[in-house]
């Protein structure tokens, strides 16, 4: 029960290694075993989405999820973002759209909002608002998400904005 | 805060999973996508001292046409389910449930046994399951169970289930050809629980109601079907008059409660307005137009 086991994920494209007992949350084990501090933790019963990380390809809650059934992953944090120094697209939408302001929301937001590009390639403005619905923020109200998440989908797809 | 110590199993077939159930089967819980069950686990509301996780049975994920139903393992994912053109035709009930199912990164991991199994009474699938009179296939040490949906659910987060049983499969039978299904809710945000929601699914004979099957969710203590306005509603056209006593019947036949979100008597008033807009969709999907 306390045994801690070795748990090995691969994170944004790099294996690591840590120790974790079964009762680990994946959200704990990513910040406090491989002090990847990015993801937040809110509310730990899967209401907020600060935590959420893309295992496997899709984006999930790592407040519900525990660490040893992560083992062999592929997980994507928001560390794994920007690349060479260069923020990601979605980033810098973020900023250009003021969707965020203290930032805590962020990485869930836009772990969850890459997913959400990702899996659908006909996004309407209403599909981003409740796909978004998926995360809350207490500072912006929303609009600059949205509004960033819409340019994005535009982007990724190659049209103009949302239908 | 953090779930208490537990032991963590992983079978990785259903009949090792079967055995760890039968030899814990007092402390035991079976941890299917962990979006109830962590939840609880992480509030110290739940703390098994033993989890058998499904997760790694590649077996129990699996949607299979088997002539006049749909079969689907019980570790299938709620995304994989909202994805499956399958689903999408043979069972379109199931589908427009599941779109009402919390939010995407919850369905990733979320599973149709999990939620059936957990029977919580705002839960769109229990609803669904009884609507469509979807038999549910429970094993154990002792040998393999059907239950029909009627006989499954039993009160609040309570089903017929033994505590060394497995829900395996859920057979859904499939829509007849010319009806048409909507699944519709009413709750405070997008993805939450719904205060209350009404699964339709109606078959069309020119204008008149030749099949039709209701069930509610989020006004009872676990699902409840509206036999009282699938009477009212069966062999008439959908003119006003008749939807209006449907809506009258469903909200006289539930006995919901009170609590922060909602009171008992606007549960019970969104029953039969859920009840009226399910059907009206459901028979506009079936061409039946209204
Ligand atoms: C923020 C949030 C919002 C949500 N909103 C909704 C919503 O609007 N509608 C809705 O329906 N659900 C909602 N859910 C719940 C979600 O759909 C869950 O995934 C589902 O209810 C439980 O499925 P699971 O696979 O995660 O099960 P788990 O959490 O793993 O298990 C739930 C319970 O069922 C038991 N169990 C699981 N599988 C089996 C099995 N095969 N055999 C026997 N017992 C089993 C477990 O032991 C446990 O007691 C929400 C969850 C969250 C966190
Ligand atoms: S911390 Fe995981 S959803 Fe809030
Ligand atoms: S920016 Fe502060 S919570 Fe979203």
């Amino acid at each position: 029960m306390t045994d801690r086991t070795s748990v090995t994920i691969t994170v944004n494209g790099i294996s690591l290694t840590g120790l974790a007992e079964p009762r680990m949350l994946l959200a704990d084990f990513l910040r406090d075993e491989l002090r990847l501090t990015g993801t937040h933790v809110g509310c730990e019963h899967g209401v907020c989405g600060a935590c959420t990380v893309i295992v496997d390809g899709v984006a999930v809650r790592s407040c519900l999820m525990f660490a040893v059934q992560a083992d062999g992953a592929e997980i994507r944090t928001i560390e794994g973002l920007a690349t060479d120094g260069e923020m990601h697209p979605l980033q810098k939408l973020f900023a250009k759209h003021r969707a965020l302001q203290c930032g805590f929301c962020t990485p869930g937001m836009l772990m969850t909002a890459i997913d959400l590009v990702d899996s659908t390639d006909d996004l309407t403005e209403e599909d981003i608002r409740v796909g978004m619905s998926a995360a809350l923020c207490r500072c912006t109200g929303y609009e600059g998400i949205v509004n960033a998440v819409a340019e994005y989908a535009g982007k990724v797809h190659g049209k103009e904005g949302v239908r | 805060m953090k779930p208490a110590l537990f032991s963590h199993l992983v079978p990785t077939t259903v009949q090792e999973a079967l055995e760890m159930m039968g030899d814990h089967a007092a402390e035991a819980r079976v941890l299917a996508g962990g979006q109830s069950l962590v939840p609880m686990m992480n509030f110290r509301l739940a703390r098994p001292s033993v989890l058998v996780d499904l997760n790694r049975i590649p077996d129990l994920s699996y949607i299979d046409d088997r002539g006049d139903y749909l079969a689907v393992g019980a570790m299938t994912r709620e995304r994989a389910i909202e994805n499956s053109a399958l689903v999408r035709d043979a069972c379109p009930l199931v589908y427009d449930a599941t779109l009402n199912i919390a939010h995407l990164p919850i369905r990733s991991r979320g599973t149709i046994g999990g939620s059936i199994s957990n029977a919580d009474p705002a839960a769109e699938y229990p609803a669904t399951m009884l609507a469509l009179d979807a038999v549910m296939i429970a094993k154990s040490g002792r040998g393999e169970r059907s239950i029909p949906a009627a006989e499954f659910f039993e009160g609040v987060l309570s089903t017929t289930l033994n505590s060394d049983e497995i829900l395996t499969e859920i057979r859904v039978p499939k829509a007849p050809a010319d009806s048409g299904a909507a699944f519709v809710e009413i709750c405070r945000r997008h993805g939450d629980f719904a205060l209350a929601g009404v699964g339709a699914q109606v078959t069309m004979d020119g204008d008149s109601v030749a099949a039709v099957q209701l069930a509610a969710c989020g006004v009872g203590p676990g699902p409840v079907r509206l036999t009282e306005a699938e009477a009212v509603l069966r062999d008439n056209s959908l003119t006003n008059e008749i939807l209006s006593q449907a809506e009258q019947a469903a909200s006289a036949q539930v006995d919901p409660d009170g609590d922060a979100h909602a009171s008992a008597a606007y549960r019970r008033k969104l029953a039969g307005v859920m009840t009226k807009r399910a059907v009206q969709q459901a028979a506009g999907r079936a061409g039946g137009g209204v």
